[in-house]
């Protein structure tokens, strides 16, 4: 994962609550196995008037031909709740996000938007509405130092957890940290076999 | 030893070490994978030049993408399906992994087979690349929904690198009234503390009206902690999730068992134990629910009307409200019940199970379907299926009128291939009545399988108290 410090650009806003993950992306659009060829459809109960011959919805703000380079998004709370599915965050990332910025997320969709690089900024409901959505210049996401801020100086701060910050700043692969540990697991998991013998199947062999 | 709660006991027991400011890795016991989220997750793993860690802890099948009609095959109705299924099939056998393939006995909606096998144990960590994992906190296991990427690193690592989320107690009084089931307490429950609700917070679902409660109920309240936003739900394990266990494919058997369950018997809330935050609910005041709206918190009891929006009580904000009824065609005030309906499915890991289907047949025993309403009953598994054929269900279905699918998701969502018609009323025994869920417009309200199985006979929504007698 390339590493996240600054992100410059203007910002689409969605200003709904319970975006959930079915609307990012719906599940007929889920068609291939892999992460890619997802961005045609994000959004696509919305953004299509027929979403089978992608006719065009003009009145939905993803074809608001102001917001074709937006690299940000506002929207409301609960952004991403319902479905686990990591495709809403291919979709999101693959469009050309690289920062969100809601009044809160689901948490699973949260983790998927830090494993996929892109920024969670989770801001209060009235800054969103009031002060941000209506600006329509471009916002500058300081990941290091936590803030949002326009090129006039207007500036907010957000919060976000310490290995979430880390791992974006850095680019960090999880799996390899943690294989780092692999040590410290088996030695843990030795100790466990002896207390809690019944968790470890010994095979795979189907039981009967 | 410090007081503590389940959720703590279980999470001590699996703390390899806090690593960082905020994270914790854990040991992750049983890891759940499908051919939606999962087969990718093998797939990349492979890619990356990983393996799998522990591959008898691992648990694929196939329930999403896969028809449900009768004489299936890896051909699907969904165009690209066919990929999602062979692609999972490759990968799930390179691996080594455990697979409950299409033709399998033991093939199923994921959160139903597991329990069914005891794959998912009192006490254990188990997760899946699936938002309804915590469906299997019913048996007091610590299970939870997670994206695809940290699927990997637990099929990686047997780890997770974990915020610990606060605890909260979710303490239902009383007793339920006759009639009024797990599935109308968890629409309650999310009327009552919204879609946000648990936010953060483990959830433990405690006091006498869920110590009542089966495993195939706990499992349908639990299920529903994912449309609080809960990090999970979990209910101490007790006699009944011991009697539910006994004997199944991969529960302990012998002298395992005797030592499982003494441990497990420990795993329940210290009496002075505190909890970051408590909510209690009256059994009593829990009626047969049903939603009006596309969130499921938009949930009303049946005779209620369709609530205006109301700045004080109204959860969420008005455009939202709006938004919600004009896409459900409702006007505020209206009542829900006595609307009409095109369609009733009975199915999904919410209501699917067998103790689901027998409530479900017993309202449409000796009835009939009305005219011109789709009707479908899908089966949570293989032997969830044939358990209800050997009692004889399948026929009071069919008989009605009912369609009798093989088993997996099924229109639970509309996932490319079969769908319910645009502005299709469907009274649905699933989870989530978002918008376009089961199918490009469709309008979906929640209920019971009690309540789908009346509503189908009526053809309109109505409490199976209210239905007159057997045509």
């Amino acid at each position: 994962m390339k590493p996240v410090t600054i992100i410059r650009s203007l910002a689409m806003p969605l200003l709904r609550d319970n975006i959930d993950t079915d609307a990012i992306i719906p599940s007929r659009e889920i068609r291939s196995v892999g992460k890619t060829g997802l961005a045609d459809g994000l959004f696509a109960g919305w953004r299509y008037t027929d979403p089978d011959k992608r006719i065009a919805d003009p009145g939905f703000v993803l074809n608001d031909a102001r917001y074709a380079n937006a690299g940000i998004l506002l929207a409301g709370g609960n952004f991403g709740c319902g479905s686990s599915r990591e495709h809403a965050a291919w979709a999101l990332a693959e469009y050309g996000f690289k920062a969100i910025v809601a009044a809160s997320f689901n948490p699973i969709f949260y983790g998927n938007c830090v494993r996929n690089g892109m920024v969670p900024v989770q801001l209060d409901a009235r800054q969103i509405w009031e002060e941000i959505s209506p600006r329509s210049d471009e916002l500058t996401v300081d990941l290091a130092r936590q803030s949002l801020s326009t090129a006039s100086g207007k500036n907010w701060t957000f919060s976000i957890d310490a290995e979430s910050r880390e791992m974006l700043l850095r680019g960090l692969d999880a799996i390899e940290l943690t294989l780092q540990r692999a040590d410290r697991i088996e030695q843990f998991r030795q100790r466990d076999r002896l207390s809690r013998p019944w968790i470890y199947l010994s095979s795979n062999e189907n039981r009967q | 030893m410090k007081p503590a709660t389940v959720f703590e006991k279980i999470w001590r027991d699996h703390l390899i070490e806090d690593i960082g400011a905020d994270r914790s890795l854990l040991l992750i016991d049983r890891i759940m994978l499908h051919e939606r989220t999962g087969g990718i997750a093998l797939e990349s793993l492979a890619n990356a030049g990983r393996h799998v860690a522990e591959p008898a802890h691992v648990f694929t099948t196939m329930d999403h993408v896969v028809d449900t009609l009768p004489g299936r095959s890896d051909v699907t109705l969904m165009p690209t399906g066919t990929q999602f299924i062979r692609s999972t099939r490759a990968a799930a056998r390179a691996a080594g992994v455990n697979l409950f393939d299409l033709g399998d006995p033991s093939q199923g909606i994921v959160h139903v087979i597991s329990p069914e096998m005891g794959i998912v144990l009192p006490g254990a960590t188990l997760v899946c690349p699936d938002s309804h994992t915590c469906s299997q906190g019913a048996l007091g296991a610590l299970a939870w929904g997670i994206g695809s990427t940290e699927a990997e690193h637990a099929l990686a690592t047997s780890t997770l690198r974990v915020r610990r989320p606060g605890t909260m107690r979710i303490n239902v009084r009383g007793a339920l009234e006759p009639g009024v089931t797990a599935k109308d307490l968890a629409l309650h429950v999310v009327s009552v503390i919204g879609s946000e609700g648990a936010k953060g917070y483990a959830v433990e679902y405690a006091g006498d009206a869920i110590a009542a409660l089966d495993i195939e109920a706990r499992l349908t309240l639990c299920n529903m902690a994912a449309e609080l936003s809960a990090f999970t739900a979990i209910i101490a394990p007790d006699s009944v999730t011991f009697a539910y266990l006994e004997g199944r494919r991969f529960a302990p058997a012998g002298e395992d068992w005797n030592a499982a369950v003494a441990n497990w018997s420990a795993l329940r809330s210290d009496d002075d134990a505190v909890f970051d935050a408590e909510v209690t609910i009256e059994a009593g005041d829990v009626q047969p629910m049903v939603t009006w709206g596309t969130s499921p918190q938009q949930a009303v009891a049946l005779g209620q009307p369709v609530p205006a929006y109301d700045e004080r009580t109204s959860l969420g904000k008005q455009d939202a409200h709006d938004r919600a009824l004009a896409y459900m065609g409702l006007d505020a005030g209206q009542s829900v019940e006595g609307l009409a309906i095109d369609a009733a499915f009975i199915g999904s890991c919410t209501n699917s199970r067998l103790s689901d289907l027998r409530r479900a047949a017993n309202i449409l025993k000796g009835r009939m379907v009305a005219p011109g309403i789709k009707a479908i009953c899908v089966p949570g598994s293989s032997s969830v299926k044939r358990a209800a054929e050997a009692e004889g269900l399948d026929r009071i279905f069919l008989d009605a009128g009912f369609e009798w699918r093989e088993a997996g998701c099924s229109m639970c969502f509309f996932v490319g291939g079969e769908s319910f018609a645009p502005k299709a009323r469907v009274v649905t025994s699933t989870n989530r009545n978002f918008e376009s869920r089961q199918g490009a417009g469709t309008r979906s309200h929640l209920a019971s399988p009690e309540v789908v199985a009346a509503s189908a006979v009526a053809g309109r929504i109505i409490r199976p108290s209210r239905l007159g007698a057997g045509s």
